[in-house]
């Protein structure tokens, strides 16, 4: 047998081993990923063999903690995508506009850049008041940024610029004050936003919902994960509820395909069909 | 074993070439995939870092000049001969066991989303010895530990030879690091890429009866 199919053995005990002493389901997620974090760790902790590190795995929590801080790496932006922010203001904005209250959920929010930018947007459209946002992700570490909402004060060009190319009607320095080397976004951003921890392999559904974003995490997962984790989020959404997933993700290919149009491809959103 | 000699070929050549080129890359692609030849069998994976902003327009230039299929991966898609790959601007692209793509937008790896090493590195697991990794012109150091990794899992790889490329960088660096199996111009390159569709893609551990072994014999 080949080095690469012993190491493959090793990966698959390491994560069983790591689902049956803490919970957290990693078998699903896309492999190449997640076997190079798993090799760069090895290569961190002094580790020769990948199966060396299943025992410490079990026994030593802190070090678990670590091994999970790498499996999520939360990696984001205010207004990521500009284009999808001018779509959601056109397309979906009048859509969300017919319910007397709004529910929204972000899953795999991150350190919550994008749940704020839909705040600015939803503000900026006379929306926010009846909204309410539930911000979710499984990194504690990155919901407590989130919470905050203070972030480094380097970001404020790229946030600006993006900010303008999402179609922003006011000025971005409107909604935060610099201090120091941060920007601290305005507590008036956060009133309408929980930040709640939800983990999208293990927990269930969230409660019914008018409008989902989920960008950049269904790439982490194989077919068989991000099938069940769409259908999670058809179950969540009300008839005429709308999806919007990164733009490089798609329903093209999943099961719950049929239950959904599309209101635009390129941005990612479509709408579940009523029956 | 004992199957027939036409599929032992098959079974044991070249399954997919892996690509990296930065700045200089537009013209030297276009060069690269005019010459591919007609039905050329393995699958062309491209990371490249700079991406023209216009990018659809790209593809249909590409497109017209290139006897293969020139497209932007999608997440999950599977790898098909017939076909050149792109990496989506700002994601990084890897390969699974299965033959299919992942993306991913962890953070820059050697200060590049995408980045040929992390192209490199999965697919060199995916393929082992039948991988060729090319590196062409850049002013990056993108690429030398991809290459390293391919040359160590005993695939093939290849860099432009940085007296020709546009950028010398990211090939002389990936020569220095001892990673490079060999060093050609871009007709070099090209001339490679027809022979090996030509002798049906052995690779070096397949030996072809009366047949040179045309991979340690091609000019420099
Ligand atoms: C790359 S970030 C994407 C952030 C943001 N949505 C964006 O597109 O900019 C992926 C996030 O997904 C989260 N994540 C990964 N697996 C998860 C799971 N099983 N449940 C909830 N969140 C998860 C990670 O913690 C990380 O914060």
């Amino acid at each position: 047998m080949k080095a690469i199919d012993i190491e493959n053995i090793e990966i698959t005990l390491l994560l069983d081993a790591i689902f049956n002493r803490y919970g957290y389901d990693f078998r699903h997620y896309a492999r190449a990923s997640i076997e190079r974090r798993i090799r760069q760790l090895k290569g961190k902790s002094g580790c020769t063999t990948i199966s060396e590190m299943i025992p410490k795995l079990l026994h030593d929590e802190s070090f678990f903690q670590k091994f999970v801080r790498e499996f999520s790496i939360p990696v984001t932006d205010m207004f990521r995508d500009p284009f999808v922010y001018q779509c959601i203001r056109k397309q979906v904005v009048p859509i969300l506009k017919t319910h007397p209250f709004v529910k929204i959920w972000h899953a795999g929010c991150a350190t919550g850049e994008e749940a704020y930018s839909l705040s600015i947007l939803l503000k900026e459209e006379n929306l926010y008041d009846r909204s309410t946002l539930f911000a979710t992700d499984f990194n504690d570490t990155a919901l407590d940024i989130a919470k905050k909402g203070i972030y480094a004060l380097t970001n404020a060009k790229t946030f600006t610029a993006n900010y303008q190319a999402a179609g922003g009607i006011s000025s971005f320095s409107e909604y935060y004050h610099a201090r120091y080397e941060a920007m601290a976004l305005n507590n008036a951003l956060k009133k309408n936003i929980t930040f709640a921890n939800h983990n999208l392999v293990t927990d269930s559904v969230f409660g019914e919902m008018h409008f989902i974003l989920c960008r950049n995490v269904l790439i982490y997962f194989d077919k068989i994960l991000q099938d069940r984790v769409l259908k999670l989020f058809s179950d969540s959404l009300v008839h005429g509820g709308i999806l919007c997933l990164g733009t490089r993700e798609s329903l093209k290919f999943s099961t719950i395909a049929e239950k959904f149009s599309i209101i635009d491809e390129t941005a990612r959103l479509y709408q579940k069909k009523a029956v | 074993m004992h199957s027939k000699q036409g599929h032992d070929m098959k079974k044991n050549g070249y399954k997919a070439i892996v690509m990296g080129v930065s700045a200089g890359g537009l013209a030297a692609l276009s060069r690269l995939f005019s010459d591919l030849p007609e039905g050329f069998a393995l699958p062309l994976i491209v990371v490249q870092h700079v991406h023209p902003t216009a990018d659809r327009q790209i593809f249909d230039y590409f497109n017209s000049n290139c006897p293969l299929t020139v497209k932007e991966v999608e997440d999950k898609e599977k790898i098909l001969a017939g076909y050149v790959y792109f990496a989506p601007p700002d994601y990084h692209l890897l390969v699974e066991r299965d033959k299919t793509f992942s993306l991913s937008i962890d953070p820059r790896v050697t200060y590049s989303r995408p980045a040929i090493d992390v192209l490199f590195e999965s697919a060199a697991y995916v393929w082992s010895s039948r991988l060729i990794g090319i590196l062409l012109t850049g002013a990056s150091s993108d690429g030398s530990r991809g290459m390293q990794l391919i040359k160590a899992h005993g695939g093939l790889t290849i860099a432009q030879d940085p007296a020709t490329a546009e950028y010398p960088v990211m090939p002389q660096s990936a020569i220095d690091a001892n990673a490079a199996d060999k060093i050609l111009s871009l007709d070099g390159i090209g001339k490679f890429l027809k022979t090996l569709s030509k002798t049906g893609y052995p690779d070096r551990q397949t030996k072809i009866q009366g047949q040179a072994d045309f991979i340690s014999d091609v000019e420099t």
